[in-house]
């Protein structure tokens, strides 16, 4: 049906819908558990913030798996690299992934404010740092990845750790934070009522203040950086592995797609609108388009970072010219074919069950009905 | 180049991690089906107490449930992290069940099992028992594509070597798909989960018949668990046995290996139901022997030959060497990708190109390999047999145990005295732990018995790790091992206090 090369375009928008449909679902519950300890003062004040999302977390967190698994299936070069070279990275995002699941069942099923408080914690930590993380990985891409490959495709990783908390990483790390803060705010603003919702709108505020400024300033960095530029290259349409290509390093690179076609730069726009707007809705008591909005403005951020990099997913800083781009990760034209019509009958039953797990269970999460529920809910 | 020491550690990283998610894993799958009987029979009949046995049970299922999700990440991630050659060797093929398991598995169940805990009151009765339903089914769905993905390491279909991209491509999804060693390793692997969520409800509920409370619960539960459980156990053995039979069809070292078959037998062959393997003689120092019953249960047949160790060594010995020459041709082809000689000499051998690749464990230079190396290549081909052929034995007693045990709990519960039975209550007590002994036995059977490979004549072990040095993996390794020692104890401290309190947990605080 399609040809190889509009395959791996294909591809490289599916781990795009996946990485913001991990963002958008996923990264409110992140949000709401980075803001846990900070909005709830007491014991069931922090259950009503964590019962808004307790049906829902776990449905949400598989956005997470299945784009991990996706970039197995579709892009195995990306994940071998990815996973082996930044291994304590990774250890450490799945160290901090451990406590969520266990911190929200767990939480509630002792009635002690030791062990409850404790567990709360937790939570915040599996929340904030994983946001955290995936902002330092995708400065990171930026800034260039110290790995190299040998002829059998074997890769290996020259770098450190601690080379990972580069200033400039933990800036867009600072980006992504606060934006799954505010995704989680603006969801917490429209699930709950009262002292708890004046609160979460007051922390969204100082959250989209800072995300702002720090959106900005990375850009403003980004036009200072040398960015790749593929200069020669083997047919896409052929298997190809990323040792067939030449790249050339560009000082202000990662802007050269926007200068060339100015239509992209409706993604940052969003990102700036989406923020503001979401603020002036959340004191409008619009809360529900306040999250539609705050939606886009994650979209937004997501597709301004893999827009500014196209068509490269992974840069080599040790040798650019080995450098992963959407040409030469992907998986056999067999397998995206099979992958792509599996992404197409599931998808829409994926939302529309997961739509309709949300229409159960709507309203207004309150004290009163936790006090209500106290042993079914978390 | 690859760190030995970095791929024993790794392969003990993941024994420990996969061992560790499949505590948690059978239980899911078993406990699943319970919760949808108990439910159903609370919709037919409208009585209250099976609505709270749904919801009591339902408590211990999310408090495993729990564990199994956060440590079925680390699988997802360890495939990238320590197996990082094998995931960029077999990814093509193996990372889309993966990535279908997510699409259509986790995600249902996933979104189900909130609204079994939270939509009681939300949803009509007919619907939450669809949700419970749906849980169940989703469960079993993700077992089904991890099956799959495990089916194809050990009986490889549908794929081939693209010499460009340096690694297996998929060329038959529907070969993957129903890859008959995958089938039956589905059906055998949720049968255990079967049996070990009826094992559970069974010996938690013996324990109050014994302490004499929640006895009308007990009693209950135990209807349905023995009735479930019995037809597990039948079916975990039965079809263990096709399961078996598939083995010896695609994967003779593995058979011979744990049965301890060291000489090719005229058929059929003969069942060693007793033996000491002694792996330095290559014989068994002491069997019992019962003739002809392998030959008839692996083969289905009387006159399929069933290939001894020494033989299918002998065999592979000259799979090593042609392999060899393949991967010595496609080394030739990196350097000059025109070279049409070696070209076709890589696709003479190219069915051979793991074997060859075997060898690189003795000399990295395949130019270099002495004949004395490709016997140690060839001698590696059959794992060792002592461990395979004690740990399956141990698992089989196991099954029949089971099922005798359930077809008594079915008697007795049929006729109303299971509670006057002490001495039948206090065994299943003490089977309670057993099914995890046997599910993990069972496991170590599958993984230990395809050694050296990683996935079946293509890719060895020892070559899929990842570049990343043995202290690393070490060190992560005993993260992992401090990081779920810490969780096991939380995740049996609530466990423990929630069963022995029992329903009353529905309505009074826990604390």
């Amino acid at each position: 049906m399609f040809d190889y090369m509009t395959l791996k375009v294909i591809w490289w928008v599916l781990i795009g819908v996946l990485l913001i449909g991990f963002a958008i679902m996923d990264g409110h519950d992140m949000g709401v558990g980075t803001l846990l300890p900070f909005v709830g003062k007491t014991d069931v004040e922090r259950r009503v913030v964590i019962n808004t999302i307790a049906p829902h977390w776990d449905g949400n967190q598989v956005w997470f798996i299945t784009a991990g698994g996706a970039i197995f299936a579709a892009w195995p070069f990306v994940y071998a690299i990815a996973f082996s070279g930044l291994y304590w990275a990774m250890l450490l995002l799945l160290a901090a992934l451990f406590f969520r699941p266990v911190g929200f069942e767990y939480r509630s099923k002792i009635n002690s404010p030791k062990w409850r408080n404790n567990w709360d914690w937790l939570i915040f930590v599996g929340s904030s740092v994983p946001a955290l993380l995936f902002g330092v990985a995708f400065g990171n891409l930026f800034l260039g990845v110290p790995f190299k490959i040998d002829e059998t495709m074997r890769s290996f990783y020259t770098g450190n750790f601690f080379q990972l908390l580069h200033p400039f990483a933990l800036l867009v790390g600072v980006v992504s934070l606060t934006l799954l803060m505010l995704q989680g705010g603006s969801y917490l603003a429209h699930r709950t009522e009262g002292v708890l919702q004046t609160r979460v709108k007051k922390i969204n505020q100082i959250a989209g203040a800072i995300n702002i400024v720090c959106f900005t300033v990375a850009g403003l960095w980004l036009t200072q950086m040398n960015g790749l530029s593929v200069v020669n290259m083997a047919d896409p349409n052929l298997s190809m592995n990323p040792l067939m290509k030449e790249v050339a390093v560009v000082s202000g690179g990662w802007l050269t797609n926007y200068f060339a076609h100015p239509i992209l730069w409706i993604f940052p726009a969003l990102v700036y609108v989406g923020v503001l707007l979401t603020l002036i809705l959340q004191s409008k008591h619009r809360t529900l388009t306040g999250f539609v909005v705050m939606s886009l403005a994650v979209l937004g951020t997501i597709m301004t970072a893999g827009v500014a990099l196209f068509p490269f997913v992974m840069p080599s800083s040790e040798n650019p010219a080995m450098s992963l781009t959407l040409w030469d990760v992907a998986s056999s034209k067999y397998t995206l074919n099979v992958m792509l019509w599996v992404v197409i009958i599931f998808v829409p039953l994926i939302l529309t069950y997961t739509s309709w797990a949300y229409r159960v269970m709507r309203g207004k999460v309150t004290v009163e009905y936790v006090q209500a529920n106290d042993k079914a809910l978390y | 180049m690859i760190d030995a020491g970095a791929v024993d550690a790794a392969r003990l990283q993941f024994a420990v991690t996969a061992l560790y998610h499949f505590i948690f894993v059978p239980l899911t799958l078993g406990l699943s089906f319970i919760l949808v009987a108990m439910e159903l029979t609370y919709v037919m009949s409208g009585k209250q107490i099976y609505k709270d046995m749904t919801k009591f049970w339902g408590k211990l299922f999310g408090i495993n449930f729990a564990l199994g999700v956060t440590t079925g990440i680390t699988m997802e991630f360890q495939f990238g992290t320590n197996w990082a050659y094998y995931s960029h060797y077999v990814g093509d093929i193996f990372g889309a069940p993966l990535a279908i398991e997510g699409l259509m598995a986790f995600f249902l169940e996933s979104t189900m099992i909130g609204l079994f805990f939270f939509g009681w009151d939300r949803l009509s009765k007919g619907k939450h028992l669809l949700v419970t339903a749906l849980l169940a089914l989703a469960s079993n769905l993700s077992a089904v594509l991890i099956l799959i993905a495990n089916g194809w390491m050990q009986y490889p279909v549908g794929s081939e070597f693209n010499p460009v991209t340096m690694r297996m491509e998929l060329t038959s999804f529907s070969e993957i798909l129903f890859n008959v060693v995958a089938q039956d390793k589905f059906v055998h692997t949720v049968s255990a989960g079967y049996v070990t969520g009826s094992v559970f409800v069974m010996g938690i509920s013996a324990w109050y018949l014994l302490k004499g409370k929640h006895i009308e619960f007990a009693k209950r539960s135990i209807r349905i668990a023995s009735a479930f459980g019995l037809a597990s156990a039948l079916s975990v053995v039965i079809l263990g046995d096709e399961s078996g039979y598939a083995v010896g069809e695609h994967q003779q070292a593995k058979l011979a290996a744990m049965e301890g078959m060291w000489e090719t037998e005229p058929a059929p062959a003969g069942f060693n139901l007793i033996a000491f393997p002694n792996e330095a003689e290559q014989k068994n120092d002491f069997a019992i022997h019962i003739p002809y019953a392998m030959g008839l249960i692996a083969t289905r047949s009387t006159d399929t030959v069933l290939p001894g160790i020494k033989d299918i060594r002998e065999k592979n010995a000259v799979r090593v060497e042609n392999g060899i020459k393949g991967v010595l041709a496609l080394e030739k082809m990196k350097q000059d990708p025109s070279d049409a000689q070696a070209k076709s000499i890589m696709l003479e051998h190219q069915k051979d190109l793991g074997y060859g690749l075997l060898a690189k464990k003795y000399s990295a230079d395949l130019n270099q390999v002495t004949p004395e190396q490709i016997k140690q290549a060839a001698h590696d081909t059959v794992p060792q047999v002592a461990p395979l052929f004690w740990t399956f034995r141990v698992m089989v007693l196991l099954g029949f145990t089971y099922i005798a045990f359930f077809i008594y709990a079915f008697w007795a519960s049929g006729n109303n005295v299971i509670h006057e039975k002490k001495r039948f209550l206090r065994f299943a007590l003490w089977l309670l732990p057993t099914p995890w002994i046997a599910t993990s036995f069972g496991w170590f059977v599958a993984e230990y018995g395809r050694q050296p490979w990683t996935v079946t004549g293509i890719l060895p072990t020892h070559l899929s790790a990842s570049s990343v040095s043995a202290g690393e993996v070490w060190a992560s390794l005993a993260g992992f091992v401090l990081f779920y020692t810490g969780l096991l104890i939380v995740e049996l401290y609530l466990m423990f206090k929630y069963a022995r309190l029992g329903p009353t947990v529905l309505t009074e605080q826990v604390h």
